[in-house]
């Protein structure tokens, strides 16, 4: 292995590992103030790529502008998921919350094929994303670049949000004591809704850039990512926006360097994620930097 | 042994519908019949899975897993020599498994062992979780199941899987399991151990607090699921005759989650009524996805909208009628005469 | 003396930082009736949960019949003989009023899930036995005509006895009851003292038992053992404690 293929592949890890970390950030969020694994998370992710695609391919917009409205637009159907599936239940049994998710899920990827068609879309990479640099020997598209440092500005616009400013604080306030919340005036359906709207955001801006990576769409795309960011967030302490950056770097590293070094388990690839899932939950069930959560008997 | 009046209604019954699933055998066509059959197959299927999830509480997402082991352990073991040398073109299978061949009902027996094995593997580490937690996990696991699957080619040809395989699976077999394991089902939620399955569903902390291990009838529970499901699997495969990962995803598990929600969890005859509803429904709606021909209208077929007629269902179902059909509650003659009077009096009313 | 049911040594309980119970020496000898009492949050039910094994304490022993059950798990505590009622009533709710006794028999019954799906003759007739002893348990409380209903349709002050007898039925020696008197009325309560009495000398048992209700506490209990968060802080009869100026500033003016 060259030190240039060798950077290549680090360039991908945390390309990778950015783009779970984006979802996952939505994912723990969502969990840390429902207690609810959103299945349709990762539909959301595949919803913002579509919009953004049929922004630049039928409403001819710049690729920008589309990224923009993309993302706007896929935080207010998050919303809306969130108002006909999720609030109708949130008195239930988990269970029946977590049904609704599933249903949520498989709704949105077979409205995906019944809209868009299941046949793949090639996306049009935007120029600026899709330059190829040279540094040294090594060659690098510039959306790998691209990536990391859009999340990481997002990242930390988010943790502004969350830890200095009021709304922020009502978050965490929900996610620790939904009761609690209540009794102390915060509007607790604003602030699940506002939640929602900005892990969709989040997802959405993913799966935008995941499409400049990967230029090529089809409805069920959002299910393995879906599936590996959650995990992410698991393995990184779900309920904490850290251990969700954590988690999806570290998945995203442990995916691409494996299979690296390892060619032979590339096969396997998908099955790491959750083989990873479960250690963690049997030696760490609250994640890497997660909490305790006792019942009270 | 004489028999209530409840009792003699239901063996009629059974005898009507023996003779019903005799004549369909003789008179059907091979698309209805196949319809029919696998009705009994997904009965099997959704009755293992409410016993899990609806009468011991255990939010298990990993069926479609143990379904595949049934499948193929059972298939590996009754595909003759010849057959198994067809389909292993790939790459050559792994000898001592290629000249063993069993007849159906030990492979499939055999098959169901298998599973329940890996369901207690599985179950005892995944069983200390949260429900939330446990789902994923075991979801985890089916989809590990299925990479094993895919990657070990000299055992389970892979990707390429195996076809031709015996049909086993006549309207004698598949129907005779569905009654056996309906008949399981009803003894056992009748009895002491079915009361402590439904306790550790409805207080895990009671129950333990009454005496009862929970964690061991949580693992009994899944393994006994687990094997059921195998069968059920195995059942699949020798109708279908062909076998390969790609059957066995999360939208199996999906499929079957849907009817023991729609039918109610923790009802065994409202899962055997949404077995087959759903079942013939799912074939009926088959139309939406093909081409139609509607005279005036031409559409090319709109695929996906069957599976978003059905994701609305149970999302309704789950939202407005959390109990599902049955309410929770199991079928009786009762109901019958309830219905029946509520009819009657209503035509009444009007007259009135 | 009678023997020494149940005692405790110097347990500990911390969650984290903060100490809900230190220092419990508690003895209970058989059939005393012994009351636990002490403000809000001051670490009662987390005595009992250490009792019945659903805590592991910091530290300390807890010994029942002078086995160490430190750390056994709740199931096989009950089944040693302790048996206990919740502070929230935690029925089954999809179970009916007979079930949820039933369950409790269900470590009377002993058997495997074949034996029981299939029915066995042995099964049958410990089955039968059970569905005796249980609606002997329900006509106790005079809930026997209530037998078929589901258990959420009762009433609370009905719920609370359906808690009690289901305890029953597991056959302890031993009744752990969280709060029993709780919400209702001084009549109720009266009525709950007598049952206490009542089964206490029926069932050979003996009993512990959580209360806020002073009247019930003071009319019922052999002696009792105070906490103010997590310490004991009085320990004698009802008349000493009465008077007892360390209890009368923790409960303050609370009747």
């Amino acid at each position: 292995m060259t030190v240039a293929l060798l950077f290549q592949h680090i360039v991908n890890a945390l390309s990778l590992g950015s783009l779970y970390a984006l979802i996952a950030i939505g994912y723990t969020m969502v969990y840390g103030i429902l207690r609810l694994i959103n299945f349709a998370h990762g539909d959301v992710f595949m919803l913002g790529a579509y919009v953004a695609f049929y922004g630049v391919s039928l409403v001819a917009l710049p690729w920008w502008a589309s990224l923009l409205i993309a993302i706007v637009l896929t935080a207010f159907f998050g919303i809306g998921l969130e108002r006909i599936a999720y609030r109708p239940l949130r008195d239930s049994p988990r269970i029946s919350i977590m049904i609704s998710a599933i249903g949520a899920s498989f709704l949105i990827e077979n409205l995906g094929v019944l809209i868009f068609g299941g046949r793949p879309k090639g996306v049009t990479v935007p120029d600026v994303m899709g330059k190829v640099l040279m540094l040294g020997s090594v060659s690098v598209v510039t959306v790998s670049l691209v990536i990391p440092l859009f999340t990481f500005a997002l990242l930390a616009i988010l943790l502004w949000i969350v830890h200095r400013t009021k709304t922020g604080m009502a978050m965490r306030a929900v996610s620790t004591d939904i009761e609690a919340a209540r009794l102390m005036a915060v509007d607790v359906n604003k602030i699940v809704s506002f939640t929602f709207g900005i892990g969709s955001l989040m997802a959405a801006f993913g799966g935008i850039l995941w499409s400049y990576k990967y230029p090529q769409l089809n409805p069920l795309m959002g299910i393995m990512p879906g599936l590996k960011c959650f995990i992410a967030a698991v393995i990184g302490g779900i309920g904490s926006i850290g251990g969700a950056v954590l988690g999806g770097f570290l998945l995203g590293i442990i995916e691409i360097m494996t299979v690296a070094f390892l060619p032979t388990l590339s096969g396997y690839r998908d099955a790491f994620a959750f083989i990873l899932l479960i250690v963690v939950l049997l030696v760490k069930p609250t994640g890497l930097l997660g909490k305790r959560q006792t019942e009270k008997v | 042994m004489k028999l209530t009046k409840h009792q003699t209604y239901t063996l009629i019954a059974l005898a009507v519908f023996g003779v019903f699933a005799f004549l369909a055998d003789s008179f059907f066509d091979a698309f209805t019949l196949r319809v029919f059959n696998l009705c009994a197959i997904y009965i099997v299927l959704s009755l293992s899975l409410n016993l899990l999830n609806g009468f011991t509480g255990l939010f298990s997402l990993g069926h479609a897993g143990f379904m595949a082991v049934g499948a193929y352990v059972c298939a590996l073991l009754t595909m003759p020599p010849e057959l198994k040398e067809m389909n292993f073109f790939l790459a050559p299978m792994v000898p001592f498994l290629k000249g063993i061949t069993l007849p159906f009902l030990p492979s499939i027996i055999i098959g169901g062992l298998a599973a329940a094995f890996v369901g207690f593997i599985i179950g005892a580490p995944v069983l200390r979780l949260r429900d939330d937690y446990l789902a994923i996990a075991t979801l985890g696991f089916s989809e590990i199941i299925r990479v094993l699957i895919t990657n070990a080619q000299t055992i389970t040809n892979g990707a390429q899987g195996l076809k031709g395989l015996p049909r086993f699976s006549t309207t004698f077999v598949v129907w005779t399991a569905a009654g056996l394991v309906t008949l399981f089902m009803f003894l056992l939620m009748r009895s002491s151990y079915g009361r402590a399955m439904k306790a550790v569903r409805d207080d895990e902390l009671a129950a333990e607090a009454m005496g009862i291990d929970v964690f061991k009838v949580k693992v009994t529970s899944f393994t006994v699921s687990s094997f059921i499901a195998g069968i059920g699997g195995a059942l699949l495969g020798h109708m279908i005759t062909t076998i390969d990962p790609k059957m066995f995803t999360f939208l199996l598990t999906f499929n079957i989650l849907l009817i023991v929600v729609l039918g109610g969890t923790g009802s065994i005859s409202g899962s055997v009524i949404a077995s087959i509803v759903v079942t013939f429904l799912m074939e009926i709606l088959r139309f939406l996805d093909e081409p139609m021909n509607l005279i005036i209208i031409k559409t090319n077929g709109l695929p996906g909208l069957r599976m978003v007629v059905f994701s609305i269902m149970l999302m309704i179902v789950v939202i407005f009628r959390q109990r599902g059909l049955m309410g929770g509650k199991e079928f009786s003659w009762d109901m019958v005469s309830a219905f029946w009077s509520k009819l009657k009096s209503r035509k009444g009313g009007r007259h009135a | 003396m009678p023997e020494i049911m149940l005692k405790t040594d110097n347990v500990i309980m911390k969650f984290g930082g903060l100490t809900a119970v230190s220092e419990l020496n508690i003895e209970i000898r058989k059939n005393e009736i012994v009351g636990l009492i002490g403000p809000n949050g001051a670490g009662k039910t987390t005595a009992f949960n250490v009792i019945t094994g659903m805590y592991y304490p910091t530290s300390g022993k807890v010994l029942y019949k002078n086995i160490d059950i430190t750390g056994f798990k709740p199931h096989s505590i009950t089944e040693l003989g302790i048996a206990r009622t919740f502070q929230n009533i935690r029925l089954f709710k999809e179970l009916t009023v007979l079930e949820n006794v039933l369950v409790g028999c269900h470590i009377g019954i002993n058997s495997g899930i074949f034996a029981a799906t299939l029915h066995t003759p042995a099964y049958r007739k410990r089955e039968k036995e059970a569905h005796e002893f249980a609606m002997t348990l329900l006509k106790e409380v005079g809930l026997e005509s209530a037998a078929y209903e589901k258990a959420t349709s009762l009433p609370y002050g009905k719920q609370r006895r359906l808690e009690i007898v289901r305890a029953l039925a597991t056959r302890p020696s031993m009744l752990l009851l969280d709060e029993p008197a709780a919400g209702m009325n001084p009549q109720e309560s009266l009525e709950l003292m007598e049952l206490i009495r009542r089964l206490r000398s029926e069932f050979d048992l003996t009993i512990f038992l959580i209360e806020h209700h002073m009247q019930v506490v003071m009319g019922v209990c052999d002696h009792m053992y105070v906490l103010d968060y997590g310490v004991t802080i009085a320990h004698g009869d009802p008349a000493s404690i009465q008077k007892n100026p360390k209890v009368i500033e923790a409960y303050l003016g609370v009747d």
